[in-house]
């Protein structure tokens, strides 16, 4: 099958999944703050969130360019991958670094829905972007890991039965570079919580089931170490292509979404005698937006292609979550702007997308720091940190 | 039980119909298309029939090389093979062009049981499954809103007008035409559409003398009219004038 077939059968069978959650149902459950149980549930027994678990451990054995696509039509849907995406991006850390045991161990379970890995712990209340002066401490005694300390939205938790937690297990001030000393734990989270480990939940602008987490002398078994002790920053900025575009591509979701709503308001909705949408002032944003997105996803599918063909793409994957954030951002202000005060209404689901898709802007990483390592690290200007 | 599911691919529903210059036929060069819905629940009831009685579930097609994507589709959700009667002047045939072209093929095949689609969305005519049970020889009941299956026997319900139904027993092999919500579509797996790559789409060439029977002489949009009634009279009067012609008239309540 053609490459172009596959996305194509891909993208309709998503499509039809996700018009089955309409937006009546991401509606209710953002008023409740609830967790998409049911739709997170039925992608996963279709197989999809296990793209990129290879075949002989249970999943598909796609590509970053196959599981974008899942992600982008759910965004494109009205819906919103933020429940379920962590279990993409997260996968490559497992799949890459973790040990043959734990490949087989947990990535069957993930890939049949029987375990979800839907929680990722690296942000901290005191350190924020600047990941290498977390405080959060593993101290090894005998054949466990012993966890203090403090995460802040860390989504998801309270619906995974698994956590990847980033931890320092050297301090510091004891390593050379900054970036060593950091390790990555997988901590059940079934016996963590209550154990050493504490979730509140925060009420936030997004229905994303995030939270606090503190670790009271939490004890994670040493076998649950993923990778070599003190090169957790490594796996992690490994990720991070993948992760930049899973993201992009949600963007591209919501900017379709967006474009497509406008569109059809601007046409139905008549005032002075005219649909809106024929007055150039209304017209001609959304059709720069537009540009926009389409322009953002051409990047998008760059890096996914580079991704997948095992080329280096950091600059392509960080531009094309940079472009598409912003565009998605963009037609979401020209939508809301659009439906003039019904854009407000939350029966008309755009208020709602606003809010969501103006969280790409901040997380999983903000704008700023995609600036700042396009500034340094493509075209070799100063560091400023 | 050997079961094959005729589908045909359509204009995607949402697609804003174009005509095309001879005014014969939409204007489908860009359109999106998707699996007659009818059709898609034809599959869903073979494939849950597979599920309980065993066999095999073969899907048939006949249209030009674009129908290759539905096919896929019904590959993807479990079906085991295909059969794809191929031919660029099949597109926008006839129901009775189409089940001369598929007729060929399938009698071969010696199917248990046939199902098609009530009708498709584009032209309506609910015509292709009936005339291919006659190319089949074989019996067929229509707007199938339930299947049992005995040894050598299917017992069916008909759909009749007014909320009423009908049974019927008939020997196998049978065709069926199946309505609309007889079940519950299932979704495509990633797994299924993978493993749809690899199942067989055999290729057949339609009958050489296969033509059209009908012609389509002329397609137009529906013209919108707007027409204002004033009731007039007291405003219970009115009211009750307006009740009576939402009732009688526009038959909305
Ligand atoms: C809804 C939600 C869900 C989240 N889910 C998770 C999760 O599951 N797991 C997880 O680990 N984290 C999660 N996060 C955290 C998210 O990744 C961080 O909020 C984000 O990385 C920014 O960190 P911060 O909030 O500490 O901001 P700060 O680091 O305090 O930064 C504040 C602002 O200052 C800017 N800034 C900081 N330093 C510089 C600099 N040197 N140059 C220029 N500008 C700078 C930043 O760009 C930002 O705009 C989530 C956040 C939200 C809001």
């Amino acid at each position: 099958m053609a490459i172009n077939e596959l996305h194509n059968d891909l993208r309709t069978a998503v499509r039809e999944l996700c018009a089955r959650f309409p937006d009546s149902y991401w509606r209710e459950l953002d008023a409740r703050e609830a967790y998409p149980e049911e739709f997170v549930k039925t992608l996963t027994n279709a197989g999809y969130l296990a793209a990129l678990i290879p075949e002989e451990l249970g999943g598909s054995g796609l590509g970053v360019a196959e599981a974008s696509i899942v992600l982008e039509e759910v965004n494109r849907s009205g819906g919103n991958s933020a429940a379920c995406h962590a279990q993409m991006y997260t996968m490559g850390t497992l799949l890459r670094h973790g040990s043959e045991e734990q490949r087989r161990h947990y990535l069957p379970k993930i890939a049949s829905g029987d375990l979800r890995l839907q929680a990722f712990g690296v942000t901290e209340p005191t350190t924020g972007t600047d990941t290498t002066q977390m405080k959060t401490m593993a101290v090894r005694r005998g054949n466990h890991y012993v966890v203090n300390g403090q995460k802040v939205w860390i989504s998801r938790v309270e619906h995974s039965d698994l956590m990847l937690l980033v931890v320092r297990t050297t301090p510091v001030e004891e390593v050379q570079k900054k970036t060593e000393g950091l390790s990555i734990l997988l901590v059940d989270l079934r016996d963590a919580i209550g154990n050493g480990m504490t979730v509140n939940p925060i009420r936030a602008m997004i229905n994303h089931a995030t939270t606090e987490v503190f670790f009271d002398n939490l004890e994670v078994p040493v076998e649950n170490r993923v990778g070599e002790e003190g090169k957790g920053f490594r796996y992690l900025l490994d990720g991070l292509n993948a992760e930049r575009i899973l993201i992009a591509a949600e963007c591209v979701g919501d900017g379709r979404w967006f474009i497509e709503r406008a569109c059809r308001y601007a046409k139905d909705r008549v005032v002075f005698g005219r649909p809106i949408g024929q007055n150039q002032g209304i017209q001609f944003p959304i059709a720069r937006a537009h540009v926009n997105v389409e322009a953002a996803d051409l990047m998008r599918v760059r890096a996914a292609d580079l991704f997948d063909d095992g080329q280096p793409c950091g600059a392509e994957a960080n531009m094309a979550k940079l472009l598409a954030a912003d565009a998605s951002w963009e037609a979401a202000n020209v939508t809301m702007q659009t439906y003039g005060g019904f854009g407000f209404a939350e029966e008309f689901d755009v208020e709602r997308k606003f809010r969501e898709t103006r969280l790409y802007q901040t997380a999983p990483i903000s704008t700023n720091l995609i600036l700042a390592f396009i500034g340094q690290h493509v075209l070799g200007l100063p560091r400023s940190f | 039980m050997k079961i094959a599911v005729c589908v045909k691919q359509v204009v995607t529903r949402d697609w804003p119909l174009r005509i095309n210059d001879s005014h014969t036929w939409v204007d489908d060069r860009d359109a999106s298309f998707e699996m007659n819905e009818p059709d898609a629940y034809a599959l869903e009831e073979a494939l849950r029939l597979k599920e309980q009685h065993g066999g095999e579930v073969v899907v048939c097609s006949a249209g030009p090389p674009r129908v290759n994507q539905v096919i896929r589709e019904a590959l993807a959700r479990g079906a085991d093979r295909a059969i794809h009667v191929e031919a660029e002047s099949l597109a926008s045939a006839d129901g009775a062009m189409v089940a001369e072209a598929l007729a060929a093929p399938m009698e071969e095949e010696q199917f248990d049981l046939v199902l098609t689609g009530l009708q498709s969305d584009d032209q309506g005519f609910a015509q292709t499954g009936v005339v291919l049970a006659e190319f089949l020889s074989i019996p067929h009941a229509t707007i199938i809103m339930e299947v049992q299956v005995g040894a050598g026997r299917v017992r069916v319900k008909r759909e009749l007008e007014g909320g009423w139904f009908q049974w019927v027993s008939m020997s196998t092999p049978a065709l069926l035409t199946i309505q609309s919500g007889i079940n519950q579509l299932r979704y495509a797996t990633l797994k299924g559409i993978m493993a749809a790559k690899k199942k067989e789409v055999r290729l057949v060439e339609p009958p050489a003398e296969l033509a059209r029977r009908q012609e389509i002489l002329m397609l137009s949009v529906p013209e919108r009219t707007k027409e204002i009634r004033l009731f007039d009279g007291a405003p219970a009067e009115a009211a009750g004038k307006l009740v009576q012609a939402l009732k009688d008239d526009a038959r909305v309540i």
